[in-house]
């Protein structure tokens, strides 16, 4: 039997730091298919950027990274490939979108001398000259009015919508199969986060790339999300098909995200129900399960809570809580799905 | 009907562009291009629009941190348009403004304790039981520990550092708070607990509150009337259910069929509704003539470029729900497809 697109197995990120060490992943497993989209959902903090950033082999640079796991991407195993190699694939075969791209294009050089010199890093017998047309072609095709012109132009000259629509042209140079996006469009008002994410689902039906999708908002995730990865304190507390997961979510966690949440196709809520209390230290995780300090039913299940790490159990739909399921559901029926 | 708190005619602020040795100005940025409203007492006012509408511009002129270029601002019946800085001296305790970035308005050098009673000194505010204890109040009004009186601002997560942000404003006891995205650097979860606590705060002390946000989930979730701001302009303000469920002007409707739907069986639907508006929002340098809207709009007509379309009552709403546009969006209108890629300039 062939390995999925992307299988990600037991990936586990630390870093070590004056305050201890930060166990930023923790047993991380999950895979895509070619084609798919994963959303990765999580609050601040809760290794959303760590596990991306490991799976293009970024940590390596860092000498207070470990990166431990297995990473397969098309059946090349990543974690133990030589730094050659995963550089080769870099911006490649896989590459990524952030939520700044300032912090990703050089203030000095062209837009278009900079998507140029990424697809040249990749395709080294090519000319200027061709270069040069494949990088006005893909600014035309991420939008880019008179992109012949604006070949020329500074990152800054570029308006916010603009500069994240030519980060993505740079990361689309090389057909990449794998499209990491980091909250692209988070910093992005909504009329242009619209065609932001319109682009990057319309470029994954004509590549036929698998996308990971990293963002904290369940609304984007919604629309763009094939699957759905539900992350807390470096865990992976649920993951599942996009639809189930907001049918019928099974973690406490995730049940407050839906509850802090205020939305547009609802009628409004007298009162929005968050999560009590604030995000875990990851030097100094709570014992059990991580989210038992904010959790209102982690008294239900004698010491288990407090002393015993929920692992990820189910089947295509699974989920780490120490709750018997029939319990879970029956809560989630009675008293969370009425208001939210 | 309550009365009127805060009315604003003909609001404007054109901060000037200048150029060469002698600052010669060549130009302005419209911030805020005449817009006209009011805040009743008690209500909590949304105000929504793209990045650089104008938004913490007005909100600044609404606290007069701004002197504005032209109209006019009332508070309590008085003009406090161009009242120099003794004169503001009384309103600075009626009216607080807190900020996105919870950080960087608090200063990293200064206890918490220091932080929340510096109003009350400067204003010279008699504290009975001393001033310790009227911080300690104000932090356990906000959800915050009393004992954490001593930390600093670095010692708090970001939900907390909004919090004492919070606090801050509260100390004087004002009647109007402008909270300038207040919730929109923080995690969903905490986001949630800052709103409600606003809400709590607002039925406890009779609060009004002019609450700018760009999310319009969180805005119609709070306010009770929301005005939506484009280029430095009104483009409609009515009451929060008018709004959302009968938007009438071209802006409105882009603005809200843009936002994600977090239910993955509508995805088909949100995604078929939607209005994608294209081109960047214009220079307020030089804001397009007639209706500013226009270079995005697909209803666009003739006399969008050279009238400008006045914020009243249109078809049969109700006197609160003003829009300004010749050709309202009328219900069950079929406002799919794309604005044209080049519109006319
Ligand atoms: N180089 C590093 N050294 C030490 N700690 C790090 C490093 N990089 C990340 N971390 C820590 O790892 C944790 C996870 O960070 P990560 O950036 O993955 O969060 P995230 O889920 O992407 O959050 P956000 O939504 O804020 O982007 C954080 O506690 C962060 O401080
Ligand atoms: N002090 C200033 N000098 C010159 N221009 C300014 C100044 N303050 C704001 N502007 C300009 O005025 C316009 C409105 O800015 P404002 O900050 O009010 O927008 P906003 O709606 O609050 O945007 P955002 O959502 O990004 O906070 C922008 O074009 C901005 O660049
Ligand atoms: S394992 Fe216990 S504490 Fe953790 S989510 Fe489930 S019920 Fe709550
Ligand atoms: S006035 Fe004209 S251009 Fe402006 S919003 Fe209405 S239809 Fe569009
Ligand atoms: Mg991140
Ligand atoms: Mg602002």
């Amino acid at each position: 039997m062939s390995r999925p697109f992307l299988e990600v197995k037991d990936l586990n990120v630390r870093f070590e730091t004056d305050d201890g060490i930060v166990q930023a992943v923790t047993d991380s497993s999950f895979s895509l298919e070619a084609g798919k989209t994963l959303g990765i959902v999580g609050e601040s903090g809760s290794g959303k950027s760590v596990t991306s950033l490991a799976l293009l082999g970024l940590h390596r640079t860092r000498s207070n990274a470990k990166v431990t796991g297995e990473i397969w991407l098309d059946e090349q195993e990543l974690v133990s490939a030589s730094d050659a190699d995963v550089r080769g694939l870099r911006g490649g075969k896989m590459s990524m979108i952030f939520q700044d791209p300032l912090s990703a294009m050089h203030p000095y050089f062209t837009v278009g001398s900079q998507i140029v010199e990424a697809y040249r890093v990749h395709h080294p017998g090519v000319n200027k000259k061709v270069a040069r047309e494949r990088a006005i072609d893909m600014l035309a095709r991420v939008g880019i009015p008179q992109p012949a012109r604006r070949f020329n132009d500074y990152a800054h000259q570029f308006s916010g919508g603009m500069r994240q629509r030519a980060m993505i042209a740079m990361a689309l140079v090389n057909d990449p199969k794998l499209l990491i996006a980091d909250e692209p469009t988070t910093a992005l008002d909504v009329t242009v986060q619209a065609q932001i994410l319109d682009l990057i689902r319309d470029l994954q039906a004509e590549f036929g790339s698998a996308v990971i999708m990293i963002t904290h908002d369940l609304g984007v995730v919604a629309e763009l999300a094939d699957e759905v990865l539900v992350m807390y304190g470096g865990k992976v507390i649920e993951k599942g098909p996009t639809i189930d997961l907001f049918q019928r979510p099974q973690h406490p966690y995730t049940w407050g995200l839906l509850g802090s949440m205020p939305r547009l196709d609802r009628e409004v809520r007298d009162r929005l129900i968050p999560v009590k209390g604030s995000p875990p230290s990851l030097i100094n995780l709570p014992s059990g399960c991580a989210f038992h300090p904010r959790c209102p039913y982690a008294g239900r299940n004698g010491d288990r809570s407090f002393t015993e790490v929920p692992v990820l159990t189910g089947g295509v739909h699974s989920v780490a809580c120490h709750m018997p399921p029939e319990e879970r559901n029956r809560l989630f029926q009675e008293d969370i799905a009425p208001n939210l | 009907m309550s009365e009127n708190l805060l009315e604003v005619t003909g609001l404007q602020k054109h901060f000037p562009i200048t150029k060469g040795l002698f600052k010669r100005q060549v130009g302005a940025v419209r911030a805020v291009d005449g817009i006209d409203l009011t805040v009743q007492a008690g209500e909590t006012l949304g105000l929504v629009g793209e990045s650089g509408c104008g938004k913490s511009t007005a909100g600044r002129l609404f606290t007069r941190i701004l002197e504005p270029t032209g109209g006019k601002i009332v508070f309590e019946g008085q003009d406090i348009s161009h009242r120099n800085m003794a004169q503001l001296r009384p309103l600075r305790r009626d009216v607080q403004m807190i900020f996105q970035d919870p950080y960087s308005s608090l200063n990293p050098r200064h206890t918490i304790g220091t932080i929340i009673s510096a109003p009350l000194q400067i204003q010279n505010i008699p504290t009975p039981q001393g001033l310790k204890k009227a911080v300690q109040e104000l932090l356990e009004l906000v959800g915050l520990n009393p004992e954490h009186y001593n930390r600093y601002p670095h010692e708090f997560s970001g939900g907390q550092r909004q919090r004492i942000g919070i606090a801050r404003a509260l100390a004087l006891r004002p009647k109007l708070i402008i909270a300038d995205e207040p919730v929109s650097a923080l995690d969903v979860s905490i986001q949630a607990q800052v709103v409600n606590l606003l809400e709590d705060l607002q039925s406890e002390f009779d609060l009004t509150y002019v609450f700018i946000a760009h999310d319009l989930s969180v805005v119609r979730h709070i306010s009770d009337r929301v005005a939506v701001m484009y280029l430095g302009k009104v483009m409609e303000i009515a009451n929060r259910d008018d709004l959302y469920k009968n938007p009438r002007h071209p802006y409105t409707v882009a603005l809200m069929s843009a936002v994600p739907v977090p239910d993955p069986v509508r995805r088909d639907r949100a995604q078929r509704n939607r209005v994608l508006l294209t081109g960047d929002v214009p220079s307020p340098i030089n804001p397009p003539s007639g209706c500013r809207f226009r270079t995005r709009c697909w209803k666009a007509q003739d006399i969008c470029a050279t009238e400008e379309p006045p914020l009243v009552t249109r078809l049969d709403d109700p006197a609160s729900h003003l829009t300004a546009c010749h050709f309202p969006v009328v219900d069950d209108e079929a406002v799919t497809g794309r604005t044209p890629a080049a519109a006319p300039a």
